[in-house]
């Protein structure tokens, strides 16, 4: 029951959102995209600078700190914001996108029927995107195409990594209640894996799992 | 065989208790399915989530269903509250600068009247107060604007910004947000932290609201109405079984786990209970139906509920002004019938109510004879009626 909760966690989504830019600006010229970039590890918020900058002419900002996003964000005037779901800021993204928000700009999402299919895509790869009026549809592929490449193969190896730490974690565990067998049962190491083994086949559970359970009891019982 | 497996998306908070229970003490597997929880890190992750598929069902901030439909928040998929998954719950509280302020005056912390709270914060500020809340589109900001905008707090209104609570300490200590309304255990998480104080639960304001509600994709609703109604009926049955006193130390410590809420039992209890600490220096509040799962029809989506709540957001938002009609498919009074009645639930006569009218719990007519239905008053007296209103 413990294992299946784990990789929901892991998953990284981006959102990328497009901010509707003020009229003035849209008569100015611009080629660059302004992009930014909410992110608190530094090392993966390069390597998602350097996949942007390769796939476009971009202008990024990085955010490593929730604190005043919003003032960050208006300040930088950008026209999308890539930010990783597993960050709880999202849902400050979230407010900006909104009339009452801080933002004197409202902004969209990017789920319109003539983009869903892009959207879709987006959502299976684990992205969620926010588009304006103004912003050419091909321009915003091209950024979202490489985000969620990028993000993808991030979130492969949070995946791995924690599924290494769990191995690891689980074989700790199972050491333990293999030694409380072995003392408690006065059996052999392999006798007390066959203990666990048998006990878990015959519950339908993970050894993992039952050897939590009987780590956990043997602490409550001291 | 192996039970059919529902993906369910939940944030990590008390009030998704009767999922988890569910989940934990075997209401799903009696109902020959299983829950795959997904914990999410935030409000729009999970409302994501379901609308594009990745789960079929969700614990949501029970507006987020009702936004949806009037077109605000980007997505468009029609979404359908099935049952109301928690009443009440909500706390506000104060930064320690204003809770020093609060204190020279002498306020009395009683934790208990919206107008003299208001009237005490509205004298020790100059200009409106910026108050943190997780969600946009939350009870939260609903109750607080209708709060603001009937006190004293009301001269010079308040503004609302989303703070996720895991970061509200610290943009309470960088003078982002004065004061917060949150769920728990986050109250109590910020009262343990020394982040602020809780001067109000939020039943002072609208004394029976519909916190989180259970929702799904209306278009799955239609296409498996046979999981909907055990995963519907396997909730019911963990909300009534927290519903008794005796569970609460079983189910703080189910709900402390690190693959769910990761805080202390001690913590989820006080919630649990009704029996908060509002301050660091101690003090203690009784709760009298602090977090309701169960009792006076707690489950039951009331459209009247959701057409309150759809004023609020239309009044805060914008977006589109919903019909009665277009409210029913939203609060899912229809189907929540469908799929308790033939378990015993006892469900009331009708599907709305004058929201504010009930003063004293009151017996009203129900399937099974009558029902006792709690207070579910305002705190200015207001009775809101979902015909005229």
């Amino acid at each position: 029951m413990f294992g299946q909760f784990i990789c929901s966690w892991l998953r990284v989504i981006l959102s990328a959102l497009a901010l509707k830019r003020p009229s003035r600006q849209s008569k100015r010229v611009r080629d660059e995209l302004r992009i930014v970039v909410v992110e608190q590890d530094h090392d993966r918020a390069i390597a998602i600078v350097d996949a942007l900058k390769d796939a476009s002419e971009c202008d990024v900002l990085v955010i490593a700190n929730a604190d005043s996003l919003a003032r960050q964000v208006a300040g930088f005037q950008p026209d999308i914001v890539l930010i990783d779901i597993d960050n709880p800021t999202r849902d400050m993204m979230e407010e900006m996108t909104l009339a009452s928000g801080p933002l004197e700009r409202p902004v969209a999402m990017f789920v319109s029927s003539e983009a869903g299919g892009l959207a879709h895509a987006a959502i299976e790869a684990g992205v969620s995107a926010y588009v304006v009026d103004g912003l050419s549809p091909t321009r915003v592929k091209s950024v979202l195409d490489t985000a969620i490449a990028r993000f993808s193969v991030v979130r492969q190896m949070r995946e791995e990594l924690a599924e290494t730490r769990r191995a690891l974690e689980e074989r700790k565990v199972i050491d333990r209640a293999k030694g409380m067998l072995m003392k408690a049962k006065g059996i052999d190491e392999e006798a007390a894996y066959k203990l666990l083994r048998k006990t878990a086949m015959d519950q339908g559970r993970r050894v993992a799992d039952v050897a939590e359970a009987l780590v956990t009891a043997a602490g409550l019982l001291g | 065989m192996k039970p059919v497996e529902i993906s369910v998306a939940y944030m990590p908070l008390v009030d998704a208790a009767p999922l988890i229970i569910a989940q934990e003490m075997g209401f799903v597997q009696a109902e020959g399915i299983a829950l795959n929880l997904v914990a999410a890190p935030s409000w729009s992750s999970v409302r994501d989530m379901l609308a594009f598929g990745r789960v079929d069902a969700a614990h949501l901030l029970s507006p987020v269903p009702i936004a949806t439909a009037m077109g605000l928040g980007g997505v468009t998929t029609q979404l359908s509250a099935v049952s109301v998954l928690s009443v009440n719950g909500n706390v506000i509280g104060v930064g320690n600068t204003l809770d020093a302020k609060l204190r020279d005056t002498g306020y009395a912390f009683d934790f208990s009247d919206p107008v003299s709270a208001s009237e005490a914060l509205a004298a020790v500020s100059d200009g409106p107060l910026t108050f943190g809340v997780p969600f946009p589109f939350s009870l939260h900001v609903a109750l607080l604007r209708y709060w603001a905008a009937g006190t004293a707090l009301g001269r010079d209104g308040i503004r609302i910004r989303t703070v996720p609570p895991p970061l509200m300490a610290s943009a309470l200590a960088a003078g982002d947000v004065d004061a917060f309304c949150v769920g728990e255990p986050w109250g109590s998480v910020a009262v343990e932290n020394g982040a602020g104080a809780l001067i109000l639960p939020g039943q002072a304001i609208w004394s029976f609201s519909p916190e989180k509600v259970m929702s799904v994709r209306t278009e799955w609703a239609e296409t498996e109405p046979d999981l909907l109604g055990r995963l519907m009926r396997a909730v019911w049955r963990a909300g009534r079984w927290l519903a008794n006193p005796d569970v609460r130390a079983t189910a703080s410590d189910l709900l402390s786990r690190k693959s769910y809420l990761d805080v202390s039992a001690e913590l989820i209890d006080r919630a649990l209970s009704g029996h908060l600490t509002i301050s660091a220096r101690g003090e203690l509040k009784q709760v009298p139906g602090f977090l309701e799962f169960h009792a006076s029809a707690a489950t039951f989506p009331w459209r009247s509920q959701a057409k309150w709540i759809a004023n609020q957001l239309f009044e805060e938002q914008g977006g589109r002004r919903l019909t009665n009609e277009e409210i029913a498919k939203v609060f899912r009074t229809d189907l929540h019938r469908h799929h308790l009645a033939s378990i015993g639930c006892d469900l009331p006569g009708a599907s709305a109510k004058v929201e504010g009218a009930i003063l004293s719990p009151t017996q009203v007519a129900s399937s099974a004879g009558t029902i006792k239905l709690h207070a579910d008053r305002f705190f200015d007296g207001q009775i809101f009626d979902p015909e005229t209103d």
